[in-house]
């Protein structure tokens, strides 16, 4: 009996103290610090695989006519770039930080389900094997936008349709795994001490996303499910002639689709929540408004839905509900940017590039939220819905939003996963290049929008022709800076540079700094005591 | 670096004046102010919104640009340690929220106006297809299609572009001013939207619903439009072209629209009897093939593979000509491949399908009369 003990411990400790080596260590790996890194390496390619779709995009609008593409393969090259930064690269670097920073910050030593872990993040390449392998099937692959609207995507898809439904119920999965994980351990393994309100605010957003998450995408499951019977075994969801309603489809898909944005930046606020304190020297202000403000912005995120479809021909009702709804959101948004104003005031400012990116995020995206607004007032939206106008909108809050906040995140906790300093003066650089070309290529798709031109066009007319071709320059300068962004991050894999102290930065708070640099593999086995 | 400088600052000015010299049309960085009294409220509205926005942008911008000028440790600031004052964090919920209310008020009174179709004088089907809208005056014998005018020729590049380059229609939408005008909207595939920015109207065309919207237009123009909801590879070649007339002129215009579209239909009878030789019907074909096919299954009849199905050489085009005949006029439902009988006449749909059966060697030698589409059809029925 007693020996079957020591055994037990033994494999206990030998389990502890060596991993195994090359690609075993990587495909068997139930290391939370080592998952964080596959997601946000995997999130990296294929940011830079959606960039290029998207650069591809930006080839072709360079300048009226058709130059380079056909319109069906534009309609592809929309979709995989829509379908691809949202799944593949921001969810998953989200994800990625949770997994690098949840446990260390709550003082847990790893997820609470390590296998599923593991399996979460294995499934997603595969995922976007078979997206991505649609494309070389007969008529290409999904050309209906990643909002894959009935009956395009039905009666008048190809049967590649098919293969992109299976691949979204896998990266749903893969969602709902990483959810469930992020609550089970965010609940249950917090250090002694760390009460919910005593929570860094990172681990606060991350919660709550995932409760968004759990909600939202058996919804999405549903809704492309419907979408396969109704194009290969007959049924009639979204198409009249059966008795359905294609508005149906908007309805189930925009129930997902808003709180998912929201699942797109919440944790943002999180980790603009960390930096601008750390930063400015000073404890962040209105913590606990902080965090209703986020549980109110997720409540809200079910009743705003229909404000995607103003055009679809609503009961004058329902459109009074979804605009006031709406406008209701840029309250508890609006005490979030005055709470990172005021953390600002008065403090000690140093401008590190992860502080430049958050400044530039609490700018950027309060241009975003405001055209936002703008978007939510009915009869104007009429005007707005389905041009530039939403595209600038949408990718102020996503790019310089979400996708700013991430480099943030990765240039703040990058001596954390390292173990070296990244090169300052190559982070400024990145920032200050991304900053300006972000503004060129996103900034004039107001004017472009309000001035009439329509999304999803593979052409346009003249009128639009200039400000296109100002915007394909930023996109190209945009899509190249962030390879400084690789450098900046290979270097630091490399363990080129300075190396870092346990707490590089003079203000950041948290246990996460408490713990040697680079992390050990393993932290808080024995977990600390939070006063 | 002086020289730098300066020079940095003639590209600059030279990219900013670039515009100018390039643009054929004027470059609009706005929503064109209303043309109704419906679509200047919207303006309004539009740049109230606006304005408020930049207000607090402004406002919170500016406060962080103190903070970040004079909050810096390099200036040797001390951090301050407060970190709560619930007096300024109500006050900051509760301004926003009045704000809200100010731009709720004028939104609400004017989504009322604008959803209000009652009272209309005149009532226009609008319905749209891959890739073309369909008019139908409901008061008038009046009904027709309206299909994108630009040649191919010239979004390929092979000849310059018009000033009205994808801004063009075969037959534009005729309205009056001075009368309110109510669109039922509709499509027959997928969804498209039909949007013209002067009338602040755009409006989802949903297939097996209808949706309503209206103007009131008060001065004579041409209007131009797009769809604005993505309908597959033709989504940005389907534009929309609305020509405002006095009602007098409209009343008039109207009626020879009646005059000659019975006098077409009377011809159609004619020809019925008539038969039309192979050249003729090739000729008359390859136009309708043109206009109408060559979106989706090619000029060459090549099709799209996967997607389209290919015409030369291989399937329908060579196979019976009773199903051929049937498929042109009937379509496939649960496909992209629409019913012609109503856009086409009997004539026009003989031809077709006589270029089809005939073209890019597809040598069946098949003669489709337009007599033999009027017995199909009596056939069907």
């Amino acid at each position: 009996m007693s020996t079957v003990v020591a055994e037990n411990n033994d494999a206990h400790a030998g389990h502890h103290h060596s991993k195994p080596t090359g690609i075993k260590r990587w495909l068997f790996t139930t290391n939370h610090k080592d998952i964080g890194t596959l997601y946000l390496w995997f999130s990296f390619f294929m940011f830079m695989l959606g960039g290029s779709f998207a650069l591809v995009i930006r080839m072709e609008l360079f300048q009226p006519g058709m130059q380079i593409i056909e319109p069906h393969f534009f309609n592809q090259m929309t979709t995989m770039h829509g379908v691809i930064m949202v799944f593949g690269a921001v969810m998953p670097a989200f994800v990625g930080l949770a997994n690098w920073m949840l446990p260390m910050m709550i003082g847990a030593p790893d997820m609470a389900l390590p296998r599923m872990n593991n399996w979460s993040f294995w499934i997603l390449p595969f995922a976007f094997l078979i997206m991505l392998s649609s494309m070389f099937m007969p008529g290409g692959g999904p050309a209906f936008g990643w909002t894959f609207y009935a009956p395009l995507s039905t009666s008048y898809s190809t049967d590649s349709t098919a293969l992109f439904v299976f691949s979204m119920h896998i990266m749903g999965m893969s969602s709902i795994m990483g959810a469930i994980n992020v609550i089970v351990t965010v609940v249950n393994m917090r250090a002694p001490g760390m009460g919910f309100m005593k929570m860094p605010m990172f681990a606060w957003t991350w919660l709550i996303t995932a409760f968004l998450l759990i909600a939202v995408m058996p919804v999405l499951a549903g809704v492309v499910t419907m979408v396969l019977t109704d194009k290969f075994f007959g049924t009639s969801f979204f198409s009249a002639a059966g008795g359905g309603d294609p508005v149906l489809f908007q309805h189930l898909f925009w129930f997902f689709g808003h709180p998912e944005v929201y699942i797109m930046i919440l944790p943002s606020f999180g980790i603009i929540s960390a930096i601008i304190p750390a930063f400015a020297r000073k404890p962040l202000f209105g913590y606990s408004s902080m965090v209703y403000a986020t549980a109110s912005i997720a409540g809200l995120s079910f009743l705003v839905w229909a404000h995607h479809m103003f055009t679809t021909g609503m009961p004058t009702f329902a459109l009074l509900f979804f605009m006031y709804m709406t406008m209701l959101i840029a309250v508890p948004t609006g005490v979030k940017i005055f709470n990172w104003v005021t953390t600002m005031w008065r403090g000690s400012m140093t401008f590190e590039t992860p502080m430049l990116f958050a400044i530039a995020f609490v700018v950027l995206f309060t241009i975003g939220g405001l055209s936002g607004i703008m978007l939510g007032v009915t009869p104007v939206d009429y005007q707005y819905h389905d041009t530039y106008f939403v595209i600038a909108h949408f990718h102020y809050v996503l790019v310089t939003g979400a996708v700013f906040s991430i480099m943030a995140a990765a240039y703040y906790w990058i001596p954390k996963w390292s173990g070296v300093m990244y090169d300052e003066k190559l982070g400024k650089l990145h920032f200050w290049c991304s900053l300006v070309s972000v503004n060129i290529l996103f900034f004039p798709m107001h004017f472009v929008g309000l001035a009439g031109m329509p999304r999803r066009y593979p052409d346009y007319a003249l009128q639009f022709a200039d400000l296109n071709a100002i915007i394909s320059v930023g996109g190209f300068l945009f899509g190249f800076s962030q390879l400084i962004f690789l450098v900046v991050m290979v270097k630091c894999a490399m363990k080129k540079g300075e190396p870092a102290p346990a707490k590089p930065w003079e203000g950041a708070e948290g246990l996460e700094w408490t713990v040697p640099s680079p992390a050990p593999y393993h932290t808080f086995d024995t977990p600390p005591e939070v006063k | 670096m002086k020289i730098k400088t300066k020079s940095l600052l003639w590209a600059l000015a030279a990219a900013l004046n670039a515009p100018n010299v390039l643009a054929s049309n004027e470059l609009r960085l706005n929503m064109p102010p209303g043309i109704s009294d419906m679509s200047q409220k919207v303006y309004d509205l539009h740049m109230l919104v606006f304005y408020i926005c930049v207000v607090i942008a402004v406002g919170v911008f500016s406060v962080m640009l103190v903070s970040i000028i004079r909050h810096r440790k390099s200036n040797g600031r001390k951090p301050a340690t407060f970190h709560e004052n619930i007096k300024i964090e109500i006050i900051w919920t509760i301004i926003p929220f009045i704000i809200l209310i100010a731009m709720a008020v004028p939104a609400t009174i004017t989504l009322l106006e604008l959803d209000n179709t009652d009272d209309s004088e005149l009532s226009i089907v609008v319905t749209g297809s891959q890739w073309r809208w369909h008019y139908n005056y409901l008061d008038y014998d009046v009904q027709f299609q309206s299909i994108l005018a630009t040649p191919n020729e010239q979004i390929y590049g092979r000849l310059p572009k018009s000033e009205n380059y994808l801004h063009e229609v075969d037959r534009p939408l005729v309205l009056p001013t001075n009368t309110k005008v109510r669109f039922l909207i509709t499509s027959e595939d997928v969804i498209h939207s039909w949007w013209v920015p002067e009338f602040a109207i755009k409006r989802d065309a949903n297939p097996g619903y209808i949706n309503e919207s209206w103007t009131n237009i008060k001065e004579p123009g041409i209007y131009r439009g797009f769809c604005a909801e993505l309908c597959g590879q033709g989504h940005a070649f389907m534009p929309i072209v609305v020509i405002a007339k006095e009602p007098a002129d409209f009343e008039a215009w109207v009626h020879s629209e009646e005059q000659r579209l019975a006098a077409e239909a009377e011809q159609e009878q004619k020809l019925l009897a008539m038969e039309m030789s192979k050249d003729e019907l090739m000729d008359l074909g390859r136009n309708i093939y043109l206009s109408q096919c060559a979106a989706c299954h090619q000029p060459n009849g090549q099709g799209i593979p996967g997607v389209f199905p290919k015409l030369a050489g291989e399937g329908m085009a060579v196979g019976d000509k009773t199903a051929h005949i049937n498929i042109v006029v009937n379509g496939s439902s649960g496909t992209a491949m629409q019913a012609f009988r109503s856009s086409l006449s009997m004539s026009e749909l003989a031809a077709v399908i006589t270029y089809e059966r005939n073209a890019w060697g597809n040598n069946t030698g098949d003669l489709v009369q337009a007599a033999d589409i009027f017995n199909f059809i009596q056939g069907e029925e």
